[in-house]
């Protein structure tokens, strides 16, 4: 793998095999005969796989420990709660997968009868052995998950992905391509630092034409459980998530306060919701998770009309 | 794996010495021994198979100019390591203002350091064509965010990162360096592999908050740096406490005291502590606030 030179334009690409680059590489023939633009295989079977799949959500942003594994996790737990429905939670972060945690699982993929959880993390044979991986065998990983995975009947599928717009992304993104994503929910926190990343992630969905359901601003504000003064821990300097979705013209689903049970429960592997159901936290979750049901039921039923006429 | 596994099998090695030959049949390699091998002719194969398997590693170079290079990484994000990069950079310059400290950042998915540190433009070119890093604070910084757009996404595969890391390590004119601290993006990936293989690095520094889900994925961040060889100097936890600014009631957003217990299995130092306070991201400097940073920069001072 690292006979690869560094300015490789991509097996894939119109220069393939032909550039400058290219010269001394041991796959440039194959590259320059035009093996490397063929589709891959794997797109047409997953297809076939994701058939039985209802609705497919991505839970991205572009900055890191922002709270998409938390709030996957807990966009899970909430639609499962209707026991006539069938959820998937599917963790492609190779290098980080934190949802066996979050979700309480040593080694089982069933939460609940209703609830069936696929991460990487399964398939260490420690929880602290670490996945040093290049983007080539990362991709592996996910094309096996997305193929190779008994998936069944199911309602909802809802995809945690590592921060930044890298491999995983693009390589689920491409996958999923003909399989139809419903769209993608962005998490972040009210801070400038984290919005200038989620802008970048916005502009990765508009290039890849991925619907965007919406933009959650997690650990909007805390309330100190003494006194009850809010206080801005990740202070809004620039207007928060609120502008941001004004001015790219997104929805913005809800804002989700900080609370210090979010972070409890999460460690322990339960569900905040039966912890803590009168928590503000546990009100915005609800909201937003409705807000995303809505969506996607509007998309599917737009879709049958056009099929009808 | 597809494209990928074709292309690697198909421009493999073949190993014709020692009485074995390979023959690639449509997709696979079969490899075929004519016959057994001795034990001094076993030895020259694992010798010569280790020749040509690490005969594609890069080797370690360092960077010009460079004396000693602190890395900023945690397996998790958003635990601060942006934050802890800055103000150890920071630190480091204000402890001893004879040295000459730069900052960088290769997250180039997610460059934060133009933000934290008010530096915004295209870096300008050297005589020599090295780009030249912007300055402010004293701190002499580079990032991918000077590069492109503030909004553009950075949509690449490992291979267009390496090859973005390569030119941030050495097509920029640091100058003479006592430290170069440098921040790394979340995971361990291509950018955390290129960097520990191209230069060497004096030591680590792992962030991380009291959370155990971040602790698992910091425990990951030591790991590999064990594996490529790095020195990890200790731990920092971050966002540790919260204390109302009205009633002054301390909380623990995050939990409390789990870096600790991961330093214990680990045999490292909890180099220092930070608080939640409403600071960073709006570019001021901020290196006052954190308590840890004298015990820090003074771990470091020491080599």
């Amino acid at each position: 793998m690292e006979e690869v030179p560094h300015d490789c334009p991509g097996a894939d690409s119109a220069q393939a095999g032909r550039g400058a680059s290219c010269q001394g590489c041991p796959n440039q023939r194959l590259c320059a005969s035009g093996a490397g633009a063929t589709p891959d295989p794997a797109i047409e079977e997953i297809k076939e796989k994701m058939k039985t799949v209802k609705h497919k959500i991505l839970v991205l942003s572009g900055k890191g420990g922002v709270g998409k594994s938390t709030f996957s996790a807990h966009l899970a737990h909430g639609l499962a709660e209707d026991e006539n429905t069938q959820i998937a939670l599917l963790d492609i972060d190779i290098c980080g997968p934190s949802i066996p945690k979050i979700m309480g699982l040593e080694g089982e993929q069933y939460v609940e009868d209703n609830l069936g959880v696929m991460s990487v993390g399964f398939l260490l044979s420690s929880p602290d052995d670490a996945v040093i991986w290049r983007g080539p065998k990362k991709n592996g990983m996910i094309k096996q998950f997305l193929r190779d995975v008994d998936w069944g009947e199911v309602d909802y599928l809802i995809v945690d992905t590592p921060p930044g717009t890298s491999d995983e992304h693009l390589s689920v993104v491409q996958y999923l391509a003909t399989a139809r994503i419903d769209g993608a929910v962005l998490i972040t926190t009210p801070q400038e630092v984290s919005l200038q990343d989620v802008r970048k992630e916005i502009n990765f969905c508009r290039k890849v034409k991925l619907p965007i359901i919406g933009v959650v601003e997690n650990m909007s504000g805390f309330i100190c459980p003494k006194c009850k003064k809010e206080s801005q821990i990740f202070p809004p300097t620039t207007g928060g998530a609120e502008l941001m979705c004004q001015d790219l013209e997104v929805p913005l689903l809800g804002r989700v306060p900080l609370d210090p049970l979010i972070g409890k429960n999460c460690d322990k592997g339960q569900s905040f919701f039966t912890d803590a159901p009168d928590s503000p936290a546990t009100l915005a979750y609800r909201s937003i998770i409705q807000r995303i049901q809505e969506f996607c039921d509007l998309r599917q039923s737009k879709e049958e009309n056009l099929i009808n006429s | 794996m597809g494209i990928w596994r074709r292309l690697l099998l198909f421009g493999g090695v073949s190993l014709r010495a020692g009485g074995g030959a390979t023959a690639p049949l449509g997709g696979s390699r079969a490899m075929v021994c004519r016959r057994q091998l001795s034990g001094a002719e076993s030895e020259t194969l694992k010798q010569r198979r280790t020749q040509i398997m690490s005969r594609g590693l890069p080797k370690q170079k360092p960077i010009e100019g460079v004396k000693q290079v602190l890395v900023v990484a945690s397996g998790k994000g958003g635990v601060g390591k942006s934050t802890t990069a800055v103000n150890l950079a920071l630190a480091l310059a204000a402890n001893d203002s004879s040295k000459a400290v730069g900052l960088l950042d290769v997250d180039v998915y997610g460059p934060s350091i133009p933000k934290m540190m008010n530096l915004k433009g295209n870096p300008e070119l050297s005589q020599s064509n090295l780009m030249k890093p912007l300055l402010n604070y004293g701190i002499a910084c580079m990032s991918m965010g000077f590069l492109v757009e503030e909004n553009e996404p950075v949509v690449w595969r490992g291979l267009m990162v390496m090859s973005a890391i390569e030119k941030l390590l050495r097509q920029v004119d640091w100058g003479q360096l006592d430290y170069l601290v440098v921040d790394m993006p979340p995971g361990t990936g291509d950018v955390q592999l290129s960097v520990s293989q191209n230069i060497p690095i004096t030591g680590a520094v792992i962030v991380s908050t009291p959370q155990d889900v971040a602790l698992m994925d910091a425990h990951k961040g030591a790991e590999m740096f064990r594996k490529v060889h790095v020195p990890v100097l200790g731990l920092v936890q971050n966002m540790s406490v919260f204390q109302c600014p009205k009633c002054k009631h301390k909380t623990h957003i995050f939990g409390a005291d789990g870096a600790r217990k991961l330093a214990q299995t680990l045999g490292l130092e909890v180099l220092g502590q930070s608080l939640l306070e409403d600071c960073c991201g709006s570019g001021k400097k901020i290196a006052i606030t954190f308590r840890m940073i004298p015990q820090v920069s003074w771990k470091f001072a020491w080599y």
